[in-house]
């Protein structure tokens, strides 16, 4: 397969990104929208028909998917450990391929609908382009570093996009909040990173997946506090992947990363960017699953079964619809990596691996529609509080049709998408641990519950007052929703797992009935409770609130975590541990250095006099000097 | 070789000569007689070049030829000395050297 080609593809992004940002003041809004949108598109042309040439025309040999390289070699160390820039071509690239163009298509076209009048028009396109061309770069990369490269170049892109109401203080702290809190997971996978360069001699994801190469084979050969060193990296690893995909602990930028534009958090707090570490652990899936015997994957499924319930918890209690649907966000994720956490690799075995990347590619779908949806609302109604909004279901029917198929996806019922990738995480679960299934099936029943509080509370509920008529937003909106939720409908009906496998063979995945019923019936409860709570205004939902109390509290401040990372920060870091260093900078180095130069200057300002700047005294100094020059020599010699 | 005229006799004048030079050098303000005090002093050390060459290496020329040397060095250093003292009477409409200090600063 000549894969020579999708070189195209995060360059696109990359000259519509330079010629926006080159010649932002030239381009009319307009033709900018239009530059993006046409750059997307192409791209998105492009993807598909490698989506088509490899699943179905060249890809397969001898029933197994094949892994197509093309890449250069940029930077040297060794023979064998040296960086590449490159593109890899194999099952999952091209799913995320096909996700990323997809959602940053529709986000580009709903975007000239929203941003329309904004004052950073053009900038707000380059930026989108920007993202697109590294999370290309991200998904295609050939070895570790590269993608450590484009992982940065994202988390730069959201950050510019997080704070791109740059007048608003709070949109500010977010996008600083954002930043660092990655940057800090990202130190733990670049120290990762290193570890493997140094223990493997290599970062090419080729040689250190090979079951049989040496890499795998070889890693108990070096221990470290009673584990493996690969151990420890991938440990380092998926820190920078929990960074990314905001697992517990490290999740708490995710829900002020909400202070961005609606149309980015769609894109990379939804849809792309956050699922980059569900992606660097499906890459590195069988250094996971072969080193230690499974060790890591044991802290995957833990920390991800964990975060789901966590932020399912918090999303019910939430009011912003933008915050729900973050933790919504980062609930599924965590269910992402507790399935691949409880996958195994060979045949059916692997059906938590196929089940994690059948629910990004699902998720994105419906996530970026519900994303999308809320944006719509919040352009109608100018208010991000359920408070505000409530009956909406009249004035705005496209949003409203739409934003019910992403909810029912979400929830799990079938035939839509998220029923059937639901369905295979539950059963990895299942056949793994019946701890994790029970969490799995919690989370199911809360996610429903929550999904539709929300959809009851927009739609529905009480009949508001609005001061503006709120009206169905315009098409430039309209149309993506509609094209993403005829996605949430059929993407579930592709047989994902005769293409994306661990082993890449294949196998054919059935419906396991009775834990279909299962979910369903859970996710129908929820929808049921929502119902009852919140179809009608009424005082049920205050009344369990207040009997839930102290609890209730608790959740909806989030478990008290922004302010306990703010105590730890503040308090401890700061005033503990810097404000001393910082004074012994200032008093002692700084002083030492200060002292120098001032003594240096008094000196210099006592002895000044000498310099007349008088002719005759320079002259008269000279001739002195020669004179006893000469008074010296003639002693000396005259001896 | 002049004779009758000992060396003693005009390394003494060529001494005297010398003080007269710096003499004026260290006590003049106005720039032209520092130039020209500069230039006494010139021309007793290639006199005393000539005479020590004649009286004591007759059969050599090194003296002579160093002495033609100054004389040319000093000749184009006087250019340059007017030209810097023109130059800094079209500044400061003054050629007293006690005007011209700013460069301390």
């Amino acid at each position: 397969m000549n894969i020579s080609y999708l070189f195209l593809i995060p360059i696109i992004p990359l000259a519509v990104f330079l010629v926006l940002g080159i010649f932002n003041k030239m381009i009319k809004p307009t033709v900018s929208g239009w530059i993006g949108v046409g750059g997307l598109t192409a791209t998105t042309i492009l993807s598909f028909y490698a989506a088509f040439q490899y699943f179905f025309v060249t890809g397969k040999l001898d029933g197994a998917y094949q892994t197509f390289i093309e890449k250069t070699v940029w930077m040297n160390f060794t023979d064998t450990l040296h960086i590449d820039l490159g593109i890899l071509i194999d099952p999952i690239s091209i799913m995320m391929l096909i996700v990323v163009s997809t959602i940053s298509l529709m986000v580009h076209i709903y975007s000239r609908g929203y941003m329309k009048d904004d004052p950073g028009y053009t900038k707000f396109f380059a930026f989108l382009s920007l993202f697109t061309f590294s999370m290309y770069g991200l998904v295609l990369a050939t070895n570790l570093f590269q993608i450590y490269i484009f992982w940065e170049l994202v988390g730069v892109s959201s950050f510019l996009l997080i704070g791109y109401y740059y007048t608003k203080n709070s949109a500010v702290a977010a996008a600083k909040k954002a930043f660092i809190v990655t940057r800090f997971a990202d130190f733990g996978f670049l120290i990762g990173i290193l570890i493997i360069g140094f223990y493997t001699g290599t970062w090419d994801f080729e040689t250190l997946n090979n079951p049989e190469g040496a890499a795998i084979v070889n890693w108990a050969s070096t221990s470290f506090m009673g584990l493996s060193v690969l151990t420890w990296a991938l440990i380092l690893i998926f820190m920078g992947g929990a960074g990314k995909s905001a697992m517990f602990p490290l999740h708490i930028w995710l829900p002020d990363a909400m202070e961005g534009p609606t149309p980015v958090s769609a894109l990379i707090h939804a849809a792309t960017m956050v699922v980059a570490g569900v992606y660097l652990v499906a890459r590195l899936f069988p250094m996971y699953y072969f080193v230690e015997e499974g060790f890591v994957l044991h802290i995957v499924s833990y920390v991800g079964a964990f975060s789901s319930l966590f932020a399912a918890i918090i999303a019910i209690t939430q009011t912003d619809i933008k915050r729900i649907l973050a933790f919504s966000t980062m609930s599924q994720i965590g269910y992402m990596m507790m399935s691949l956490g409880v996958s195994g690799f060979d045949g059916h075995e692997g059906v938590g691996y196929m089940a994690s990347m059948f629910h990004l590619f699902t998720h994105a779908m419906f996530k970026a529609l519900l994303f999308l949806g809320a944006g719509s609302v919040i352009h109608a109604v100018h208010s991000n509080y359920l408070k505000d909004m409530g009956g909406l279901r009249k004035h705005m029917p496209i949003t409203n049709i739409t934003f019910l198929i992403a909810a029912l996806a979400i929830a799990g019922v079938p035939p839509l998408a998220g029923f059937w990738s639901k369905d295979e995480i539950l059963v990895a679960a299942f056949e793994n641990s019946m701890f994790i299934y029970s969490i799995g099936i919690l989370v199911a029943g809360l996610t429903s519950f929550y999904m539709f509080r929300l959809y009851f509370g927009i739609f529905w509920g009480k009949e508001t007052i609005y001061a503006h008529k709120p009206k169905e937003s315009p098409r430039s909106m309209t149309i993506p929703l509609i094209i993403l939720a005829v996605f949430s409908v059929v993407v579930g009906f592709i047989p994902f797992s005769e293409y994306v496998t661990a082993d890449k063979l294949g196998f054919v995945a059935h419906l396991n009935y009775p834990l279909a019923a299962t979910a369903v019936l859970v996710g129908l409860t929820g929808i049921l409770f929502a119902w009852i709570f919140y179809k009608k205004e009424n005082n049920l939902a205050e009344r369990f609130a207040n009997a839930f109390g102290f609890f209730y509290k608790w959740a909806s401040n989030k478990f008290y975590f922004d302010e306990l990372y703010l105590f730890i920060t503040r308090q401890l870091i700061f005033k503990r541990i810097s404000a001393p260093i910082a004074y012994f900078d200032k008093k002692f180095v700084d002083g030492t250095m200060e002292g120098i130069g001032n003594k240096t200057l008094v000196v210099a300002n006592k002895i000044k006099g000498i310099q007349s700047g008088k002719v005759q005294d320079y002259a008269f100094g000279f001739i002195s000097g020669v004179v006893v020059l000469a008074i010296v020599f003639i002693y000396l010699w005259t001896n | 070789m002049i004779p009758g005229i000992s060396i003693t006799e005009i390394l003494t004048l060529t001494s005297i000569l010398f003080f007269i030079g710096i003499y004026g050098f260290m006590t003049r303000t106005n720039l032209i007689s520092m130039l020209i005090s500069v230039e006494i002093i010139l021309n007793s050390t290639v006199i005393n070049f000539v005479v020590i060459n004649k009286y004591l290496y007759p059969e050599l020329l090194q003296g002579v030829v160093y002495a033609i040397f100054i004389i040319a060095v000093a000749a184009a250093e006087t250019a340059l000395a007017v030209a810097i003292i023109i130059n800094l009477y079209k500044q400061i409409s003054s050629v007293d050297v006690k005007e011209t200090e700013t460069l301390k600063h």
